[in-house]
């Protein structure tokens, strides 16, 4: 692998699930490059397979047809090298851990030495905003800060990869706004490789520096989106020229996959 | 002590109800002896009492109930009476008299104790194999759950049996009675513990299995870190059926068996010889150790709870 080979590269990627009610075509000829160091949003309506997409690359799901490489390598391979770091919509924090115990977890999994892990919790919860609240149990926090303790969680190991499959949809707009501009500010510091699952435009734009428009039935992309947006991105920048006409275009492919149907 | 009111009313209804049962209950008692002493009861020979009914004794004789509460081998002793059984049983003699209900209550506990050990195991035990492999899913089951249908009295007398003539205790180094007593305690304390342990295991949810797969853990990482203490506050809902089902067990064990030591062994000789008093004494002395053991285990969950974090 050279410093130019996109990190997930996903080609005529298909996935159909047999159910009862016969073939459901979840995913039909998707193909993608991600770049390193790039944030990619996954928007579309429920059911256009941005969730699946997601899981195929963590290695959670087979592809039935198609190729998909992470870091050069087979998703299930990538998975157990543990390529990447995993953020679901719901915190799940093991509400018998403490935030530090929880945060602590997959370095315990993962064989990593005692001081090793302290010294990697107390930076990662450094990394969050969370310095303090070790020891606290998660009933005790709020949460938007019990997501930022699962997001510590999937960072603690410093995977180059973070898949987040809408981490900040349960949580209330102005929290979602902090929690964006923290996540975009993590970004810029880390240099990971994001993918993200949302359902919101502004949240999606936001973000990143590449829009995947996709659509359902069967869930295929519809549009790809290099967004001119600067690395830097003040909230205000959300009242921008630019950031309306690409949120214009990421709305015209949303419902250009709807006329298809 | 807010919270003891409700019991106390409780407790005090059912008082009420024990010392009012004892009126009929005792009447011929009472009305023989008063009869004896030369006072003027109604109808006045034995036979005629005997063929009357209790309540039309009662409300012919009102002067005499007041002796109903002390009435030596009552058909229904007061409660001060069993109280002051209990008391002798417990306080007026040494822990190694056979006498003792201390002594007799160790013999069960020490077989209750035996039996959950061995009910958690295997409750333990198969619930894994049911969570982990299917097919013990659909095979055993079932079978466990026959097995609770069965009455335990019919199968007491065969596990002794069975458990003497295999020679199980010379085995182990234990005495048999214990074995065999202890088999029957797990027979009936493994159930709630495998129901429990089943669900247990089963409730951590999709995510947090998909998590553990990002992470590429081993399954006995996946068990030890996410089943097993997701399982723990219900192993302890089990527990406290457990600890109950094992004690009646362990009597119930003593029943059948020709056993002389132990509570149930306790509460046959009595109730053979004719002293409900003692058979009373031993069941309040069963009801006592049950509630010791139930509030130990709510103890070691209180302690669970707080390593766990569990909000309070």
């Amino acid at each position: 692998m050279t410093l130019n080979d996109p990190v997930i590269a996903a080609q005529g990627l298909d996935l159909t699930f047999e159910t009862n009610d016969g073939p459901v075509h979840a995913l039909r000829d998707v193909s993608l490059d991600i770049g390193k160091g790039e944030f990619v949003s996954f928007i579309g309506p429920s059911g256009c397979g941005k969730t699946t997409l997601l899981r195929c690359i963590a290695g959670l799901e087979a592809p039935t047809g198609g190729s998909l490489t992470v870091n050069g390598m087979t998703p299930e391979a990538a998975r157990r090298a543990r390529a990447y770091g995993y953020v679901f919509q719901a915190a799940g924090l093991y509400p018998w851990r403490t935030i530090g115990g929880n945060v602590r977890l997959p370095l315990e999994i993962m064989g990593f030495s005692k001081t090793e892990q302290a010294d990697r919790v107390r930076k990662t919860l450094e990394l969050v905003e969370l310095s303090g609240f070790e020891k606290k149990f998660p009933w005790q926090l709020s949460g938007g800060m019990q997501q930022r303790a699962s997001i510590a969680r999937a960072l603690s190991f410093d995977a180059d990869i973070l898949l987040m499959d809408e981490p900040f949809g349960a949580l209330d707009e102005i929290v979602r706004d902090r929690l964006n501009e923290e996540l975009l500010a993590l970004w810029r510091r880390t240099g990971k490789t994001i993918g993200f699952v949302t359902h919101s435009i502004p949240e999606a734009v936001y973000l990143s520096t590449k829009i995947v428009v996709m659509s359902p039935r069967p869930g295929r992309i519809t549009d790809i989106i290099d967004s001119p947006l600067p690395r830097e991105r003040p909230l205000e920048i959300r009242d921008s020229r630019e950031f309306i006409e690409i949120a214009h275009r990421v709305r015209e492919g949303l419902r250009a996959g709807h006329v298809d149907e | 002590m807010r919270n003891a009111r409700p019991v106390l009313a409780v407790l005090a209804v059912l008082l009420g109800i024990w010392y009012a049962a004892c009126i009929p209950m005792n009447i011929q008692e009472v009305l023989t002896t008063a009869a004896r002493a030369g006072a003027v009861v109604i109808p006045e020979t034995a036979p005629e009492r005997l063929a009357t009914s209790r309540f039309v004794l009662v409300a012919e004789n009102l002067d005499h109930i007041g002796a109903s509460w002390s009435v030596d081998r009552a058909r229904l002793p007061s409660p001060e009476q069993v109280l002051g059984e209990l008391w002798k049983g417990i306080f007026d003699q040494p822990v190694t008299s056979k006498r003792s209900l201390v002594y007799h209550g160790m013999i069960t506990l020490q077989a209750t104790l035996a039996g959950l050990a061995l009910g958690l195991v295997v409750g333990v035990g198969l619930a894994m194999a049911i969570v982990y492999f299917r097919v013990m899913d659909l095979s055993v089951m079932p079978w466990a759950v026959i097995s609770q249908t069965i009455p335990i009295v019919a199968l007491a007398p065969m596990i002794v049996v069975l458990s003497n003539s295999l020679g199980l205790g010379e085995r182990l180094g234990i005495e048999n009675r214990l074995v065999s007593k202890a088999i029957i305690a797990a027979y009936l304390s493994f159930f709630p513990v495998l129901v429990g342990m089943i669900k247990g295991l089963r409730s951590p949810d999709a995510m947090q299995l998909d998590l553990m797969r990002t992470w590429n853990a081993t399954g006995l990482q996946e068990f030890s870190r996410l089943r097993l203490p997701a399982s723990l506050p219900f192993l302890f809902a089990s527990l406290k059926v457990a600890v109950a089902a094992s004690l009646v067990g362990a009597i119930v064990g003593e029943l059948p068996t020709g056993a002389i030591e132990g509570l149930g062994a306790r509460m046959l000789v009595a109730s053979q010889f004719g002293q409900p008093l003692l058979m009373w004494a031993s069941l309040f002395a069963a009801a006592i150790a049950a509630g010791g053991l139930i509030l130990v285990v709510g103890l070691l969950q209180r302690f669970v709870d707080n390593r766990l974090g569990v909000r309070s």
